[in-house]
């Protein structure tokens, strides 16, 4: 594996990175701009993630990757392989034992620790982005503190839906200064961004790099009369029956039967090796 | 009586062109000026620089805020400048789509001002914005419609609405009718009239069209190659221009 | 030109000047003014209109304008409203000088203490009669109801039917838009009046009303200078005549 400087990066690159998340951590919220890398993967596979978990991962790492919540999907399983050949590192599919986990569209359901750090794939960190797209506009905006516009996009939800219909990278102000989008993760993972975990985020494409400290306050925009909810689908999960977690929907057939397991993988195993079942298990069982 | 808006000396160039030059004026507490004068005699230049979109050369622009009373807007902190922007002032662009977001709806176009000054309560936004869509003649059925299915005049309603929603002071506009039929231009001119009034706003409004500025202004400007070239009160400059310039521009316009 | 002697007590709070005209005072005093155009486009031609006008009115009086068509009676209107610009001489209204006020100071001298019945109505299209009628006094800060009812009966007096009172006035018979544009003018109590044939082609019964309402404007304390070609009114109204020919460049007195 010697072909490769650990972790795939050079160490001048890794220091540059670096650079950029502690002025992320110092700063919470706040895009900070780097010098992104070409990657061996394309651009919308995770390569911002994927350069600050490169440059956040030390020898004695134990690594985790998800995607969409799950560790045996193709973008979790490469980018996972990846690390184990260029850096070395141990991999886990254990959230408790993983250092650092990268993630793409969920926060792990287990509560993560101050020993942990979670690193988001990012695909546009400008959540103002949708009404204004002038870079120079929006940077303006952020550095004035000036967020009416991502109401705007709220108002325009309830006008024509009835109700906040954004339900991920639902925007968030983070420490009472930036408004941020915390990816797309469901906005049911929202109350999650306050952990005791460092939160780093990575844009590769657009070049950007931002983070949550540990025990920041991070809160979910909305209006007075429309309140932030953290909504998930009305069930339990099929399998183990948890009634906590996000779930996905899953078409069984053509007859359009269909069930609902959590997204977390490795949370939906563990309960089941513990001992929980879901409507479907037991009808198995049965 | 301290006056809302102290212009002075205000010089903008180009290069070795003169944009304006030389400019200063009082305005009071409910006083509309006119700026009149043709294409390129530097009104939309002073214009620009009055509402802070141009930084000019030289001079200063003195507004008396609220909270702190007369400061030169021209060397105040821009964070200062957007937020007057956004509360005590307001602009009426020419062309609608310049001022307004055409991919959100009528409400959400009026709410943002709203919004912006940290309003949060979406029933109250509505509420507010259906009211002023009244104001400005606009059906209430039109609040979730976007400005791209409005026809011209409206979509001016609407823009008139989205900046006055906030309760500014001063408005700034520029060429409020240009582009309008003529009897969309009086209705607008008409409501513009009475929104002045009833709100007790001050005005500076550039034009070139004289039948404009004979209804809505109280005083007026002529321009013409980056000076100004005669001042006073709008029916007397109209009636008994001193200034060549302004002789031939009065005498320039067609009669009906 | 700040006097004293209270003799109308104004609501304007920003601009008012009037509140201390003193006793005897003439309410409007033009001295040794003058009149010229200058017509820059047209080989600069100067062409003067008016020469050593000098002009004297006392609160309650009210004095007529004489002299043939286009011996100056307008323009001597004109340049008292402040529409045209005195070339010199002083054209005090009120203990202002109109011939050299701010357009704020005149704006506020027309709103307060100025009024002017010109013959032709001039309005915003679409606004209903009643409100061009209390405008004067909306525009003066007073209770809007206040206002309209004063509007309703100056319409009533000068027999424009009710059901007109909610339309615009713009599509009225000449004579009925006439009688709005008095009723606008007598709305709010101006102390000083200018008054361009207020009762041309009126029929007999309102030509009565209006030169009550000016009796009673005189009876108040108004300084009234009008122009009336109707000989019978000017005698019955008018406390004497200036003609304005003695003003007319080339032909002074």
């Amino acid at each position: 594996m010697n072909e490769y400087n650990f972790a795939y990066l050079d160490e001048q690159t890794k220091r540059m990175i670096r650079r950029a998340i502690l002025k992320g951590l110092a700063v919470p919220g706040y895009q900070v701009p780097f010098a992104s890398r070409e990657m061996p993967m394309p651009y919308g596979w995770g390569t911002g993630g994927v350069q600050v978990s490169a440059a956040t991962l030390t020898p004695d790492d134990t690594f985790k990757v998800i995607d969409q919540g799950a560790d045996d999907t193709t973008n979790a399983v490469s980018i996972r392989k990846f690390f184990e050949n260029t850096a070395g590192v141990a991999t886990t599919e254990e959230t408790k034992k993983a250092t650092v986990i990268q993630t793409r569209h969920r926060i792990p359901e287990a509560k993560l620790t101050e020993d942990q750090i979670l690193v988001y794939q990012v695909p546009i960190p400008e959540p103002l982005r949708f009404l204004e797209p002038r870079e120079t506009e929006t940077r303006k905006m952020h550095s004035l503190e000036e967020y009416g516009l991502m109401h705007v996009k709220l108002y325009e939800d309830i006008s024509q839906h009835g109700a906040i219909s954004t339900s991920y990278s639902y925007p968030v102000k983070v420490s009472d200064r930036y408004v941020m989008d915390p990816s797309p993760i469901p906005k049911f993972d929202n109350p999650k961004l306050e952990m005791d975990a460092i939160q780093l985020f990575g844009a590769g494409r657009e070049q950007r790099i931002y983070a949550v400290p540990p025990h920041t306050k991070v809160v979910s925009l909305d209006f007075e009369d429309y309140p932030f909810e953290a909504s998930k689908a009305d069930h339990p999960c099929d399998l183990c029956g948890a009634e906590d977690s996000y779930l996905d929907e899953v078409i069984m057939d053509d007859a359009g039967s269909r069930m609902f397991v959590c997204s977390d993988t490795d949370y939906c195993r563990s309960r089941r090796e513990a001992g929980h079942q879901g409507p479907m298990t037991r009808e198995d069982a049965a | 009586m301290t006056p809302l808006l102290q212009v002075k000396d205000i010089e903008k160039s180009y290069g070795a062109r003169i944009g304006c030059t030389d400019v200063s004026f009082d305005l009071y507490p409910g006083e509309v000026m006119g700026i009149v004068g043709e294409s390129g005699s530097g009104k939309s230049t002073l214009l620009n620089c009055l509402a802070g979109h141009l930084e000019p050369d030289a001079g200063q622009v003195i507004f008396d805020t609220r909270a702190d009373g007369p400061v030169d807007t021209v060397t105040m902190s821009e964070p200062e400048r957007r937020m007057l922007s956004r509360t005590d002032w307001a602009f009426v662009h020419q062309h609608a789509r310049d001022g307004l977001r055409m991919s959100v709806s009528a409400g959400g176009n009026i709410g943002e001002r709203l919004m912006a000054v940290g309003d949060r309560h979406y029933g109250d936004i509505r509420d507010k914005a259906i009211d002023w869509l009244g104001r400005v003649e606009i059906s209430e059925a039109r609040v979730d419609d976007r400005p791209t299915a409005f026809s011209g005049g409206m979509q001016q309603r609407l823009q008139i609405a989205r900046n006055l929603v906030t309760g500014p002071r001063l408005v700034f506009m520029d060429e409020p009718t240009g582009g309008l039929d003529v009897s969309v231009q009086a209705r607008l001119l008409d409501l513009l009239r009475g929104l002045v009034r009833e709100m007790g706003l001050s005005a500076i409004i550039v034009t070139h069209d004289l039948a404009v500025v004979r209804l809505l202004a109280d005083r007026l400007m002529v321009m013409k190659d980056g000076h100004v070239v005669e001042t006073g009160l709008t029916d007397q400059v109209l009636d008994d221009p001193q200034h060549a310039y302004t002789q031939l521009l009065v005498s320039s316009v067609l009669q009906v | 030109m700040i006097r004293n002697m209270p003799i109308h007590s104004c609501l304007c709070p920003a601009f008012c000047r009037f509140e201390y005209l003193e006793k005897d005072e003439a309410m409007i005093e033009l001295t040794d003014v003058s009149k010229s155009f200058t017509l820059h486009n047209q080989g600069s031609a100067v062409i003067p209109v008016m020469e050593g006008a000098s002009l004297k009115v006392d609160p309650g009086e009210c004095v007529a304008l004489t002299g043939a068509s286009g011996a100056g009676k307008s323009t001597l209107m004109r340049v008292i409203y402040g529409n045209y610009l005195a070339a010199s001489g002083t054209v005090l209204v009120g203990g202002l000088d109109v011939a050299k006020a701010q357009p704020r100071e005149i704006l506020a001298l027309r709103r307060e203490t100025l009024g002017y019945v010109s013959q032709f109505l001039r309005v915003v299209p679409r606004v209903p009669t009643l409100e061009v009628v209390a405008e004067p006094l909306l525009a003066l800060g007073r209770d809007r109801q206040v206002a309209l009812d004063k509007a309703a009966g100056l319409l009533a007096r000068l027999n424009i039917p009710e059901r007109l009172w909610s339309l615009s006035p713009t599509t009225f018979s000449g004579g009925e838009q006439q009688r709005v544009n008095i009723a606008r003018g007598f709305a709010h109590a101006y102390p000083a009046m200018l008054l361009d044939e207020p009762t041309a082609s009126l029929d007999a019964q309102n030509r009565e009303t209006v030169l009550s309402l000016i009796e009673e404007a005189k009876a108040r304390g108004a300084a009234i200078v009008g122009i009336f070609h109707d000989v019978e009114a000017r005698e019955r109204v008018c406390d004497r005549s200036v003609n304005v020919s003695e003003f007319t460049p080339g032909q002074a007195a």
